[in-house]
């Protein structure tokens, strides 16, 4: 039986890990490669790399950390951070990305993810949004969440996965970094929207968060998180082991 | 040394990167003459069938491929270089393949329940079928990682594993001295790694 996938999302700045608790506050954690290889002895499923730097030399020393973290460690990678053309796309899976992840570059042109899905196939894209809502409305936020697009939400992750989009991060800023729960009426909604996977992210706090999740949702298909797994306050093999004792199948 | 044929489809970083985890040497290669010169030959591919065959053939490796796998050379085909052993796609249309194994590719909306999402993506069992020099370092229930949405049907003759997604599905195939993974073992952690290893002991068989 397929199993739910756990995924620690790695925010690397000028070669380091850094974690913002809702987008702010950035506080260093490890060295990306060791943390990656950690992780994959560990149990986690896969790994999400997200460049937030911002000049060329913190990009050039992104894509070191790459090269590096794909030869010593053999599960899935996806990468996102700054991917705004195909040539970009070119760029992280050349240094071993499996799929990578687009964001405000979709939203900048939202013929990037089709152009992306034809070059390197469905199952290379995912898309990532962060979702908030606004007077009641789940809004789509671009620039790591710094502007609101006024985009619907929903409609938003339709259109993108119609152009071929096969995975989709659902992140919710309204419950990132708040350690009270994935944002359950938001991933549902996105669940019963499209059939490709759907990955929550945003307000995982405990074990007992992702049992929840999983239970009440078993169209989401993986879990993914930050500082809870950097600081060690869950370990994934804990995790894992709670998931089986529930009847929610884990890669032990 | 072992050839990775890079015929232009997908990444090789990874798939190189995991045999230098194992102690071996492997060469991304689109050079005929270095794959008649190895010792064993990986066929890669993701990404769409009738576009992945074409450019092995027009890069006229596809005869290579064959001849030396006729000839006893270990060849494992991985995820789409593993459907392109069979003998045809259905993967919009009908399409050639290698025709080194029996048996076509179809698409696994055929066999599995509907709400099950496709491709199927993630970690997933291996339940063996039968016992194998690919599968020896393998365990029954092992879990590696998958992304595909067709699969192997009609090749019981050369079926070594399948894997349960709401049916059971072809995991691992071979016959001979030719191998596929449905699956990617350079993605599956050390459970892939050890298919991988146990590829790389398999002795050269001779001329059948």
């Amino acid at each position: 039986m397929i199993t739910k996938r756990i995924i620690p999302c790695l925010d690397v700045k000028d070669g380091r890990v850094v974690k913002g608790v809702n987008f702010q506050k950035l506080g260093d954690v490890a060295s990306p490669v060791e943390l990656a290889k950690y992780y994959s002895d560990n149990g986690a499923d896969e790994l999400v790399f997200y460049d937030i730097t911002a000049s060329a030399e913190g990009r050039a020393l992104f894509t070191d950390i790459l090269t590096e973290t794909a030869r010593t460690v053999f599960i899935p990678l996806t990468v996102g951070g700054g991917i705004n053309t195909t040539d970009d796309f070119d760029r992280v899976l050349k240094c071993g990305a499996d799929k990578v992840s687009v964001n405000s570059g979709a939203i900048r042109d939202p013929s990037l993810v089709g152009k992306a899905a034809k070059l390197y196939g469905d199952q290379c894209v995912v898309l990532s949004v962060d979702v908030k809502r606004v007077d009641g409305v789940f809004r789509i936020f671009a620039k790591g969440g710094r502007e609101n697009t006024g985009m619907e939400a929903i409609e938003w992750v339709r259109r993108c996965v119609g152009e071929g989009a096969g995975e989709v991060v659902v992140n919710s800023m309204d419950t990132d970094g708040v350690k009270q729960g994935f944002d359950l009426e938001l991933l549902e909604k996105v669940c019963g929207a499209v059939q490709v996977p759907v990955i929550a992210s945003g307000g995982a706090g405990c074990i007992e968060d992702f049992i929840t999740l999983f239970r009440a949702l078993p169209g989401v298909d993986a879990g993914l998180a930050a500082s809870i797994f950097h600081f060690g306050e869950v370990r994934i093999n804990d995790l894992k082991r709670e998931m089986q004792k529930n009847g929610i199948p884990a890669r032990i | 040394m072992i050839a990775i044929i890079d015929y232009g489809v997908g990444n090789l970083f990874s798939l190189q990167s995991s045999f230098a985890a194992i102690g071996q040497e492997a060469a991304v290669t689109r050079d005929i003459d270095e794959i008649r010169r190895a010792d064993r030959l990986i066929l890669p591919g993701v990404g769409a069938f009738r576009d992945a065959a074409d450019k092995l053939r027009a890069s006229g490796m596809d005869r290579a491929v064959k001849e030396e796998a006729a000839k006893g050379k270990p060849l494992l085909g991985i995820c789409l270089g593993m459907q392109m052993l069979f003998e045809r796609s259905h993967e919009y249309g009908v399409h050639e393949g290698l025709g080194l194994l029996k048996g076509e590719i179809r698409p696994i909306a055929e066999k599995i329940p509907a709400g099950l999402k496709i491709p199927q993506m993630g970690w997933n069992s291996l339940k063996i079928v039968k016992d194998s020099p690919l599968l020896k370092y393998s365990r029954e229930g092992e879990y590696v990682y998958f992304v595909h949405s067709y699969s192997a049907v009609d090749c019981e003759e050369s079926l070594l594993a399948v894997t349960e997604y709401g049916a059971d599905l072809t995991a691992c195939v071979g016959k001979g001295n030719v191998y596929g993974c449905q699956f990617h073992p350079e993605k599956s952690e050390e459970a892939g790694l050890r298919i991988l290893k146990a590829f790389c002991e398999m002795e050269v068989a001779s001329v059948c």
